[in-house]
């Protein structure tokens, strides 16, 4: 009977394991696996707004348009007035200043400088209608452009040095029928163009993104997953995730690649190793501007010269600007190799009135961070020097005014006169000008966030871990292997094995002719 | 002369495997270092990893050994007859004289032989795998994250281990020119090939007497 049930018990726990090996577990998805499959699913219009009575009115006004927006939407304005797209501004707190509003209207930077005094011209790219001057009402809702964020016909386009209106001759009721969620299209429209061009100001955000390859970026590229902007910079009630360190300081509502990707996304650990100090931007961002060039000097010393008494261009062989006589002179790069530099997230930047020392360049927005901050990962960044105009007795950036909408304004691109600039420019921030000017230098640092590259152009370790030129070449205070060395012990190390091996040359050596002594004998 | 069989199979297998890893992690590790190019920096990182957890493994296996079979007593260094060995590797090995120690089954080391190699188990090998242990760990991706450990940097553990690697790798240096001084060139290595060596029949003196407690085993086998 023992017997029996023994052998039961025995066939029975063999057939189990025989079971458990043969049944093979479904298997897992990876994590980009899964992110794949998330993202091909497309979302769709779940109503078709040409079907709506109130957006078929011919509207004669852009506020009209944003009139039946809010008629349905209600409330959407308040919190589109509440956002950091409407004001251009927020309340930040600076590390040594405090808490500050800190913006367009008080943050200056070294490429067009600020808007003040040039309202007309920079505003084109405001969320809103009419910001021309200092007057401009923050408080009216009819003043929210919904079309310039929600156009769905890559029609909308606002007027040069209109103050943010809308180009006369645009069909507003067509735009109105088709909107929809924001796409690259209306993203790039303005962000891909900061600064006064393409790819002017970012370095790894041009038009090229408008329809990229996965090469190009591997995120957005339409042979990709196809991602529009707003995909990661998601947004709740219109407050938009993301920051730009050139007028952000806080650590805050920062699109990061772990939402998506987690932190340890790597199959080997060494790589998840990384992670604890290096930006995942670092690796998977090789190069940047790799379609068009992106400016990465800007010498306005040099503005102002004219022929024949009229501004003029001058253009290098592929045609990129590198001389404007209302802008100075350029130089430009295309697929360009990062710089590298310690970031925690914060930054501070320099704010209007604020005195600076001219004999070093000056960081207009200093990225904070070190190799024994916890918080602080290297990062990859494009780094824009200037050369800009500055109250050489106040010791202070003048901001200048630029743009000229009447003869005799002071605006520089109208009368070229840097003095007459200054003053209305000054006079317009509310601060004094000593009526002498020179030019200082000036560095602004972009952290490197998009352009990402496929796997196989990843950073590879040696361009890192190697004693000389390597990418963390200017990169100090830590150490790194295959870059850093002690001379001391590394000559202390060759000493003893040189003196090692001598040992054994002269021992054997002696050996063997003792040998052929002891032999001959 | 008399064939004995001085290394035990373990012995053998532990010595050969230690040294192809201490080979291979020394050209993988000096290439991290940045003195040589090999394998390439990823793939050095890769082996040296691997070859040092295979190390790691070994030292576990060798220790056992060591202990279990009371072999670790070979290892005690002793005054006697030092200088006598000293003496011998800067004049007398010129004059085709003796060696001063006897070499037998329970004694296979001279008190040079013991003295290094007990430097090199209680001192060189455990910093570099310590330091080698915390250059892996210093900072280790756990439950979804990365943990470090609380450490400024990782300079001082990397100038350790470098420090160690330069001393390991003098030792092979030494340790291979050292083997050709048996009785004939190739006595020394045949010997740790095979286990089997030709041991001076009369031993007159031990160098040390045989320990207490050293397995009756041994000596058994070694008639066979």
């Amino acid at each position: 009977m023992k017997r029996i049930l023994f052998s039961l018990l025995l066939i029975g726990a063999l057939g189990g394991m025989v079971f458990v090996a043969l049944r093979r577990p479904g298997r897992e998805l990876t994590p980009l696996e899964e992110l794949k499959q998330h993202l091909a699913k497309k979302a769709k219009p779940s109503v078709d707004h040409s079907k709506f009575a109130q957006l078929k009115a011919p509207f004669k006004r852009p506020q009209d348009v944003t009139a039946a927006c809010i008629s349905c939407h209600n409330g959407r304005q308040v919190e589109v007035m509440a956002s950091t797209h409407w004001n251009w501004e927020r309340s930040e707190y600076v590390e040594g200043k405090g808490i500050r509003p800190v913006g367009k209207k008080n943050v200056l930077n070294n490429f067009c400088i600020g808007i003040s005094g040039s309202e007309a011209s920079c505003n084109k790219c405001h969320i809103g209608y009419g910001w021309g001057d200092a007057n401009f009402d923050f408080k009216d809702p009819l003043n929210v452009d919904c079309l310039a964020c929600h156009d769905g016909t890559s029609t909308y386009v606002k007027k040069s040095g209109g103050a943010g209106m809308p180009d006369s001759g645009i069909d507003l009721a067509n735009v109105a029928q088709h909107v929809g969620k924001p796409t690259r299209t209306n993203c790039g429209t303005c962000h891909f163009f900061g600064g006064g061009g393409n790819n002017v100001k970012h370095g790894d955000l041009e038009k090229a993104q408008f329809d990229p390859s996965r090469e190009v970026d591997v995120h957005m590229g339409s042979d990709g997953v196809d991602l529009q902007c707003v995909d990661c910079h998601t947004a709740e009630k219109h407050q938009i995730l993301g920051k730009a360190y050139s007028i952000s300081s806080m650590n805050r509502n920062r699109v990061e690649c772990e939402t998506c990707h987690s932190g340890m996304p790597h199959a080997d650990d060494v790589l998840n190793d990384h992670g604890y100090k290096v930006a995942c931007q670092a690796c998977h961002i090789p190069r940047y501007a790799k379609v068009n060039p992106t400016k990465l000097v800007w010498d306005w010393s040099t503005a102002g010269k004219l022929r024949d008494g009229k501004p003029y261009e001058e253009k290098d062989a592929k045609g990129t600007d590198v001389y404007m006589s209302i802008k100075g002179s350029f130089v430009w790069g295309t697929n360009v190799q990062p710089e590298y530099a310690w970031f925690n997230g914060t930054a501070s930047h320099y704010l209007v009135g604020e005195k600076f020392d001219p004999s070093v360049p000056l960081r207009m927005n200093e990225l904070h961070g070190a190799y024994d901050d916890p918080d602080s990962k290297i990062i990859p960044v494009k780094v824009h020097r200037g050369r800009q105009i500055y109250d050489t007795k106040y010791s202070y950036v003048i901001q200048p005014k630029l743009y000229s909408s009447t003869p005799g304004d002071g605006g520089f691109w109208g009368e070229f006169d840097w003095n007459k600039a200054a003053i209305a420019g000054m006079h317009e921030i509310d601060l004094p000008y000593s009526g002498s000017y020179g030019f200082a230098s000036t560095e602004m640092s972009w952290p490197l966030n998009h352009m990402v590259s496929p796997k196989a152009e990843t950073v590879r370790c040696n361009e890192c871990h190697t004693r000389e030129k390597g990418r963390l070449a200017a990169l100090k205070g830590f150490y790194m292997p295959g870059r850093d060395r002690k001379g001391w012990l590394d000559g202390i190390g060759q000493g003893l094995l040189g003196l090692t091996l001598l040992g054994v040359v002269v021992h054997g050596g002696a050996r063997f002719m003792a040998g052929h002594r002891n032999g001959g004998e | 002369m008399n064939r004995q069989y001085v290394y035990k199979a373990f012995e053998r297998f532990w010595h050969w495997s230690q040294a192809a890893l201490i080979a291979l992690l020394a050209v993988t590790g000096f290439e991290i270092h940045g003195s040589i190019r090999f394998f390439g920096f990823e793939q050095a990182v890769r082996v040296h990893g691997l070859a040092a957890k295979g190390f790691l493994v070994l030292i576990v296996f060798a220790i056992f050994w060591h202990a279990t079979t009371g072999e670790w007593r070979q290892y005690v260094p002793t005054w006697k007859n030092l200088r006598a060995q000293a003496d011998y590797y800067l004049f007398g090995i010129f004059r085709n004289a003796p060696h001063p120690t006897k070499k037998t089954v329970l004694s296979k080391l001279n008190p040079l032989q013991k003295l290094t190699y007990a430097g090199l188990k209680l001192l060189v090998i455990p910093v570099v795998a310590v330091s080698g242990l915390l250059y892996m760990f210093y900072r280790y991706p756990a439950r979804h994250e990365v943990v470090g450990l609380n450490v400024g940097g990782l300079e001082l553990i990397a100038l350790v281990h470098t420090a160690g690697a330069f001393l390991l790798l003098a030792f092979l240096i030494a340790h291979l020119y050292l083997m050709t001084t048996g009785h004939t060139v190739t006595a020394n290595l045949k010997a740790m090939l095979t286990g089997w060596e030709d041991l001076e029949r009369d031993e007159p003196v031990h160098a040390t007497p045989p320990a207490a407690g050293t397995p009756v085993l041994v000596l058994v086998k070694g008639n066979e």
